[in-house]
C-alpha cells in the first residue's frame, strides 16, 4: 500500500450534528480504517461518561475542549483517510450561519464539497446556504448526500423530490458537476457499500464517487502563472552564478524556451531551465514548487509574476471582489487594510460596498453599506500596489486574496476577484 | 523520480511536497528570524529534507534548534549530527538540564522532562529572538492538532489560543506579528504517518536506527515497553528482558515506549503502519496519555 502513485482529493463537508455529518465522517474513517483503536476507545469512554448509550462519533471530530463542552463544532478540523488509489483530506466545517467564515475557509482549498440534507426535512435554508458558499468559492464538484433514508423507508419519491428541487436551485449557481446520492450514514447504505434497500438508485456510492471523481482537469493548464516567492542565490563557489526564481506554479505549463514576461515591470525573456531540487525538468505545471531560470539578467524579485508574453494578467489597482468578512468590527467604506495576494503584499482602501449577498436567498441588498461578521458582499477596493490578478472564476490562486487588520495583525477578510 | 507526467497529474506525495516547500519559502521570505525545531525524529527529518529541497542549491537559510532533554537516545543524536553536518546548517542545542540548573525551569520532582521542554524551548526562542519556529506536527496525530493552522500564532508568553485562531484560506499565509510574539509553522500539517514513511522510503534518507527492528533490553511500565537505561531505574516488580523491538516515535527515552516488531526495512515498516490499529502516540507516548486534552493543554502552554 505505497502512496507513491496515489492521487489526492481535498473535500469540504458542511452540516450540523443534526444532519448526521459526524456520523457520516465517522463511518468514512471507520470503513477506510483511518480510526485507530485507541481513538475509538477514547470516544467510547467519553460517550459513556456523558451517559450516552451509543458511541458519539461526533467526539472524534470535535477536538477542542470548548467544543466538547458545548457539543458543537466551531472550527475547521482536518481529517485524513486513504483508499488504495487516493488519499483524502477532509475539511470538516461547522454548518451554522454564525460560522460561515469557517466554512469559507474549509471550502477555499476543496476540490469537492459535500452537503448533507436530512431526507425527512428536505432542502433547508442551511443546505441552500452551503451550496451557495461552495459555489461562490468555486468548488468544482458538489455532492448532495440525502441522508437518513432509513427513516423515510428508503422512499424513492422523497429522494426524487429533493433531487428535483435541488437541481432547479443549482441552476442559479456555478455548479459544474453535481451528484445527488441517497444514503444512510447510520446504517451504511450507499456510503461504502451499495444499498440493497434502494434498488431504484443506479448511481455510485458516496465512497465510489469520492474515489473516482476526476479532479486533474480542474486546474487551469492554459494560462501560465508563476508568482515569484523567493530568489535563490547560493553565492557559493560551486554555484557562483546561480540565480533562480522559486515559487509554486499557479496556472498553465511552463517549459524551457518559453517566451515570458515579468510583471509588473513588463520585461521579457525566455525560460532557460526549470529546476526541481537537483534535477532539471522538461515542464512544470500546478501545483509544482520549482525554481525557474531566465536567459536574460532581468530584475525579478518576490511579488513579481512570470507569465506568457501573449497571455498575462493585467496589473490593476482597482479591485472588484466578493468578500467574506470574518471579524466583528464591520467592513466599511474608507477603511484601510493590508492585502495579501499571491506573494504580493500591499495596502487596500475600501471604496464601496456595492451590495450584501443574502447567502440563503441570493438576494442582493444594495443599501447595506457595510459587511458584518460572516457576511458576504461585493466590494470595490483601491490598492497601493497593482495586483497581478485573474478572475477567481478562472484561477483560484491568482484570483484570491486575504485582508489583514494592520493594528491587530488578524486576517479579517477573504476576497474573490470578479472578472 | 521524474515528476512530470503526460496527463499533468502529481502523485499525492508530490503534491504534499510541493505544498510544504511553498510554506518553507514563504516563511524564509517573510520572517526575519526563522528556526527549524529538529528532534532527530522522522517528522523533523522529513522537514529537513523539504527545507533542503526548498532552497537548493543554497544552504538552508536558518538554523536548527534541538531541545535536549538529557534523556535522548544516542542513536537519535548521531543521526542529528549527520544531518547537520551534511547540510552545513547551524545547530543550536537548548538543554533542559542547563535550563534547570539556571533556574529557568523549575523541577518539582513530579513533572516529566517532556514538560520541562516547554520552558526550555520558549526561553531559547526568546533568547535568540526567533520569530518563526518550524515544527513537525501533523494534523492526523491528535485531535487538538487537527484544528491547528499551518501558521500558528503564539502570544508574548508563547501560548496558543485555540479559540482565537486566524482564518487560513487558500495558500495565503498571514505572518503578521507584534513585538515579542512568534509563529509556529507546521509545514507537514497535511502529511499522515504513512506519508512520512512513504516519503522516507522514496527519498532514501537517513533516519535513526532505533526506528528499525533491533534487540533491546526493555521492561513493561504502564502498558508500555520502555528501554532499560541509567535514566530509567527499574521500580519494584519491574523486570528487564531482551526483546525484538522498534520505536514508532522518538522522544525522551524515559517516556517513549517501543513496540515488538521484526520490521527492519522501510517497506516492512510501511506494511506494519498500514495495518496498525493504535495511533503512534497512543501506543508509545506516555506524555499524551494523562488526559483527553493532554495535547491541547500542553500546546496552549507553548509545546511544539
Amino acid at each position: 500500500m505505497s502512496a507513491t502513485n496515489m492521487d489526492l482529493l481535498r473535500f469540504a463537508t458542511a452540516g450540523s450534528v443534526d444532519d448526521g455529518k459526524s456520523t457520516l465522517i465517522g463511518r468514512l474513517l471507520l470503513d477506510s480504517k483511518a480510526i485507530f483503536e485507541d481513538q475509538l476507545e477514547a470516544v467510547e469512554a467519553t460517550s459513556s461518561a456523558k451517559g450516552y448509550d451509543y458511541t458519539d462519533l461526533a467526539l472524534l471530530t470535535d477536538g477542542l475542549r470548548s467544543e466538547r463542552e458545548q457539543g458543537i463544532t466551531i472550527d475547521v478540523a482536518y481529517r485524513y483517510f486513504a483508499t488504495p488509489n487516493r488519499k483524502f483530506i477532509i475539511a470538516d466545517t461547522p454548518g451554522h450561519v454564525q460560522y460561515t467564515r469557517n466554512m469559507v475557509t474549509g471550502a477555499s482549498t476543496a476540490d469537492l464539497g459535500l452537503v448533507l440534507v436530512d431526507a425527512r426535512q428536505g432542502l433547508t435554508e442551511q443546505s441552500r446556504r452551503h451550496a451557495v458558499i461552495l459555489s461562490l468559492l468555486r468548488v468544482p464538484h458538489l455532492v448532495l448526500a440525502v441522508n437518513k433514508m432509513d427513516l423515510v423507508d428508503f422512499d424513492q419519491s422523497i429522494y426524487e423530490n429533493i433531487y428535483r428541487e435541488f437541481t432547479q436551485f443549482a441552476t442559479k449557481l456555478n455548479v459544474p458537476d453535481l451528484e445527488v446520492i441517497p444514503i444512510s450514514a447510520l446504517q451504511g447504505d450507499n456510503v461504502v457499500t451499495r444499498s440493497e434497500n434502494m434498488p431504484w438508485y443506479s448511481g455510485p456510492t458516496l465512497m465510489h464517487h469520492l474515489e473516482h471523481v476526476h479532479v486533474a482537469s480542474d486546474r487551469d493548464l492554459i494560462d501560465a502563472r508563476f508568482p515569484v516567492q523567493y530568489v535563490i542565490r547560493p553565492k557559493s563557489d560551486e554555484f557562483h552564478d546561480y540565480r533562480g526564481y522559486a515559487g509554486q506554479i499557479a496556472g498553465g505549463v511552463l517549459k524551457p524556451g518559453d517566451e515570458v514576461v515579468v510583471l509588473p515591470s513588463g520585461m521579457t525573456s525566455r525560460i532557460a531551465k526549470i529546476d526541481l531540487f537537483d534535477q532539471e525538468v522538461p515542464e512544470a505545471f500546478p501545483p509544482m514548487s520549482v525554481t525557474v531560470h531566465l536567459e536574460d539578467d532581468v530584475d525579478v524579485s518576490r511579488g513579481d509574476m512570470i507569465a506568457r508574453v501573449k497571455n498575462a494578467p493585467t496589473p490593476s489597482q482597482d479591485i472588484d471582489a466578493m468578500i467574506c468578512w470574518m471579524t466583528t468590527t464591520p467592513l466599511q467604506p474608507r477603511q484601510k487594510l493590508a492585502i495579501k495576494h499571491t506573494t504580493r503584499t500591499g495596502r487596500a482602501l475600501v471604496k464601496d460596498v456595492q451590495y450584501r449577498l443574502d447567502v440563503n436567498t441570493l438576494h442582493r441588498d444594495q443599501g447595506a453599506g457595510e459587511l458584518g461578521v460572516n457576511e458576504i458582499g461585493r466590494v470595490t477596493l483601491r490598492t497601493t500596489v497593482p495586483l497581478l490578478c485573474d478572475p477567481y472564476s478562472k484561477n483560484r490562486t491568482t484570483g484570491s486574496f486575504v485582508l489583514i487588520d494592520e493594528a491587530t495583525g488578524v486576517t479579517v477578510g477573504a476576497g474573490m476577484i470578479n472578472g | 523520480m521524474t515528476q512530470t507526467h503526460s496527463d499533468y497529474r502529481l502523485s499525492q506525495l508530490d503534491q504534499l511536497e510541493a505544498e510544504s516547500i511553498h510554506i518553507f519559502r514563504e516563511v524564509a521570505a517573510e520572517f526575519e528570524k526563522p528556526v527549524l525545531m529538529f528532534s532527530g525524529g522522522k517528522d523533523s527529518i522529513v522537514m529537513m529534507r523539504l527545507a533542503e529541497k526548498a532552497f537548493y542549491p543554497a544552504k538552508i537559510p536558518f538554523p536548527v534548534l534541538q531541545v535536549d532533554t538529557g534523556y535522548d537516545f544516542p542513536e537519535v543524536l548521531a543521526t542529528r549530527d549527520n544531518w547537520v553536518d551534511r547540510l552545513g546548517v547551524k545547530l543550536i542545542v537548548a538543554s533542559v538540564e542547563q535550563a534547570l540548573a539556571d533556574g529557568i525551569v523549575i523541577d518539582d520532582g513530579k513533572t516529566s522532562r517532556n514538560r520541562h521542554q516547554i520552558g526550555t524551548l520558549l526561553n531559547a526562542i526568546e533568547e535568540n529572538g526567533f520569530t518563526a519556529a518550524f515544527g513537525g506536527g501533523r494534523r492526523d496525530e491528535e485531535k487538538a492538532r487537527a484544528k491547528e493552522r499551518v501558521y500558528s500564532h503564539r502570544d508574548e508568553f508563547g501560548q496558543w489560543d485555540p479559540k482565537n485562531q486566524r482564518p487560513e484560506l487558500w495558500s495565503l499565509y498571514n505572518g503578521r506579528l507584534h513585538e515579542g510574539e512568534h509563529m509556529r509553522i507546521f509545514p507537514i500539517s497535511n502529511w499522515t504517518e504513512l506519508d512520512i514513511w512513504d516519503y522516507i522510503g522514496r527519498e532514501g534518507i537517513e533516519i535513526p536506527s532505533i526506528y528499525f527492528s533491533h534487540q533491546r533490553r526493555v521492561f513493561l511500565r504502564d502498558g508500555m515497553l520502555l528501554s532499560e537505561s541509567e535514566h530509567n531505574p527499574l521500580r519494584d516488580g519491574e523486570v528487564a528482558e531482551e526483546r525484538t523491538v522498534r520505536f514508532r516515535t522518538v522522544g525522551d527515552l524515559t517516556l517513549t515506549g517501543c513496540v515488538e516488531s521484526t520490521a527492519s526495512t522501510i517497506p516492512e515498516i510501511i506494511e506494519e503502519v498500514a495495518v496498525a490499529r493504535v495511533t503512534e502516540r497512543g501506543a508509545t507516548r506516555g506524555d499524551d496519555r494523562f488526559s483527553e486534552a493532554a495535547m491541547e493543554d500542553r500546546k496552549k502552554e507553548g509545546y511544539f
